[in-house]
């Protein structure tokens, strides 16, 4: 297990030197939510404070997913993924490895745009460890939404595609900009069904006073739950395709 | 030496094609085997089923005493892969590559950086460690994919087409890789269509021909096969097929091969129809440049084992697009 979990760091090393770290994704990753924080502030500047877990909540999502969506597409369309399959690896580590590098990566981006939102609207955090184990399980589950889509097509274009039809309704569907209990049915049972709702919840929870929607505990266990869920999906399609396209 | 790969029965359907079919040999510890056959006999498909990249559709296949089904991760520990596109990672340099294998491979860490430099000592790369791999030469991503193969000891060597691609020079260096990898006590296998490759690199060579392996012996006993048959060659200032085909009617003559203004006849009465055939050519109006008489080679003994003409032996694999090109 420690062996699988060493190997894993190695890979995430690896994407995070060979992709994640370069100019254009960081930028990408950055741009967003300076975008959408511009957006509002001049749109309601005294209201701004009321969307920063949502802003939060998509900077980690669009980090985590930028590249998790193509990583497995792209190795797989120029052969280097047939070096993860040829070394004695099995089929969790090279996707938990996968996951690993583009959660680091969402987590570094949404870290420092956190660290700037909360100077800026003097925001305080509190029950600090749960606010980790946000960052940690959203950062993990967004990954691996990114991972699922990489494993369940062939092409890179399909990828992305896929990517945005997931991505982008989230903006709207998951209590980023308007609370979900406030939308019109049947809007809420998509929400619920969607782990970004449940990381602006809980980043709520621990940014501002009285409006979540469910507890913070339920908040970490949906997540972790998605965690998993998401995980075990992929590492069957994986292993599905692997044994379909070799 | 012992049996290092035993194969029983493989077999691999791609949907209804057959790709391989139901082939068994074995390797010994410490040889050469190659697979020799034309593009599309089934020898890439064969070695993605012996290191547990693709799954047999029935058969078994051991590496080392190991299951290649059931005991993947430790088929993958005891074998290299070189395939016949260089793989590494075009944006990390000659050195990161081979230490992220090392890493891959759970070698120490105080040995992963040395282990890397003496390969890249060994493969004439230490002036190229800090080039990224898409910066390198087809011929120097050949090598150092061979290096990034053998970074954990393995005992067998899987090559598959090596010298495809390659210029004469590079090919000739890696030949000689490959033979001083020999000496050093790697089993390896590997596959080409080239067959002076066969003949020059390999202890043993599997003949493969649309899935079915046709005979494995060494190349000198595969020859011998063919040697009761004696080989005419008359250079001529111009050949047709209408000629080849006219004397494949020739009593004694059992095949006719023409290579560029060369016509080759395959006979076991060769002085019988020596003057038979002088006298035909004579009659069509060509006129003789050289004539010859050849000891059978092992493109002689494909032909007439494989019933194909050599020049299908010649054609490469268009070159796949990705990191090497």
């Amino acid at each position: 297990m420690k062996e699988e979990i060493i190997k894993s760091y190695f890979i995430a090393k690896k994407d995070m030197g060979a992709y994640y770290l370069k100019p254009p994704l960081i930028s990408w990753g950055l741009m967003l939510p300076i975008v959408f924080v511009f957006a509002f502030y001049f749109r309601n500047p005294m209201g701004i404070k009321e969307v920063v877990p949502g802003l939060i909540g998509l900077t980690l999502l669009f980090s985590c997913t930028s590249m998790a969506a193509i990583v497995i597409t792209f190795e797989k369309r120029i052969g280097a993924l047939e070096r993860l399959l040829l070394a004695p690896l099995n089929f969790r580590t090279i996707l938990f490895g996968k996951t690993l590098g583009s959660t680091l990566f969402g987590l570094m981006v949404a870290v420092f745009i956190t660290f700037v939102l909360i100077l800026l609207m003097g925001l305080s955090v509190k029950h600090f460890w749960a606010f980790v184990l946000i960052f940690i399980f959203s950062g993990l589950a967004f990954s691996l939404l990114g991972i699922l889509i990489s494993v369940g097509v062939k092409e890179v274009f399909e990828a992305m595609t896929m990517s945005n039809f997931f991505r982008f309704p989230m903006i709207f569907l998951c209590g980023v900009f308007f609370p979900v209990p406030t939308m019109p049915f049947p809007l809420p049972i998509l929400s619920y069904l969607l782990p970004l709702t449940y990381t602006v919840d809980g980043l709520r929870h621990c940014l501002l006073e009285g409006m979540p929607m469910i507890p913070l505990f339920l908040d970490l266990l949906i997540l972790l739950g998605f965690v998993v869920l998401i995980f075990a999906l992929s590492l069957s399609i994986f292993k599905r395709r692997i044994r379909q396209e070799f | 030496m012992g049996d290092i790969i035993l194969v029983n029965d493989l077999t691999k359907f791609y949907g209804n094609t057959l790709a391989v079919d139901h082939i068994s040999f074995k390797a010994k510890e410490g040889e050469i085997f190659g697979f020799l056959g034309p593009n599309g006999a089934g020898k890439t498909t064969t070695i993605r089923m012996l290191v547990g990249l693709t799954q047999p559709s029935s058969g078994i296949a051991w590496i080392d005493g190991h299951d290649v089904i059931k005991e993947s991760v430790e088929v993958k520990r005891t074998i290299g892969l070189v395939p016949e596109t260089s793989n590494l990672y075009s944006e990390l340099t000659a050195l990161e590559n081979l230490i992220y294998q090392a890493e891959l491979y759970g070698i120490a860490r105080k040995e992963r950086k040395d282990r890397a430099l003496q390969l890249l000592e060994e493969f004439g790369l230490k002036e190229h460690q800090e080039k990224p791999f898409q910066a390198l030469s087809r011929g120097l991503k050949r090598r150092l994919t061979i290096a990034a193969a053998l970074i954990h000891h393995p005992k067998i060597l899987f090559l598959d087409e090596p010298t495809t691609g390659l210029d004469v020079m590079s090919a000739r260096g890696l030949r000689k890789l490959i033979l001083e990898s020999k000496k050093k006590g790697l089993t390896i296998f590997l596959t080409t269509h080239y067959i002076p490759e066969a003949e020059t690199l390999c202890d043993r060579v599997a003949i493969i021909v649309k899935g079915q392996i046709r005979i494995i012996d060494t190349p000198e006993s595969i020859k011998a096969q063919v040697k009761e048959s004696e080989i005419l060659e008359i250079g001529l200032d111009r050949v047709s097929e209408e000629l080849k085909g006219s004397f494949l009617s020739l009593n004694g003559v059992e095949k006719v091969l023409i290579d560029e203004n060369r016509i080759r006849f395959y006979t076991r009465i060769l002085d019988q129809v020596t003057p038979l055939i002088i006298r035909s050519l004579e009659e069509y109006g060509v006129k003789i440049q050289s004539i010859n008489t050849l000891s059978p080679s092992l493109e002689d003994a494909f032909v007439r084992i494989t019933g194909l003409d050599s020049d299908l032996m010649k054609i490469d694999k268009p070159v796949k697009g990705g990191p090497e090109s």
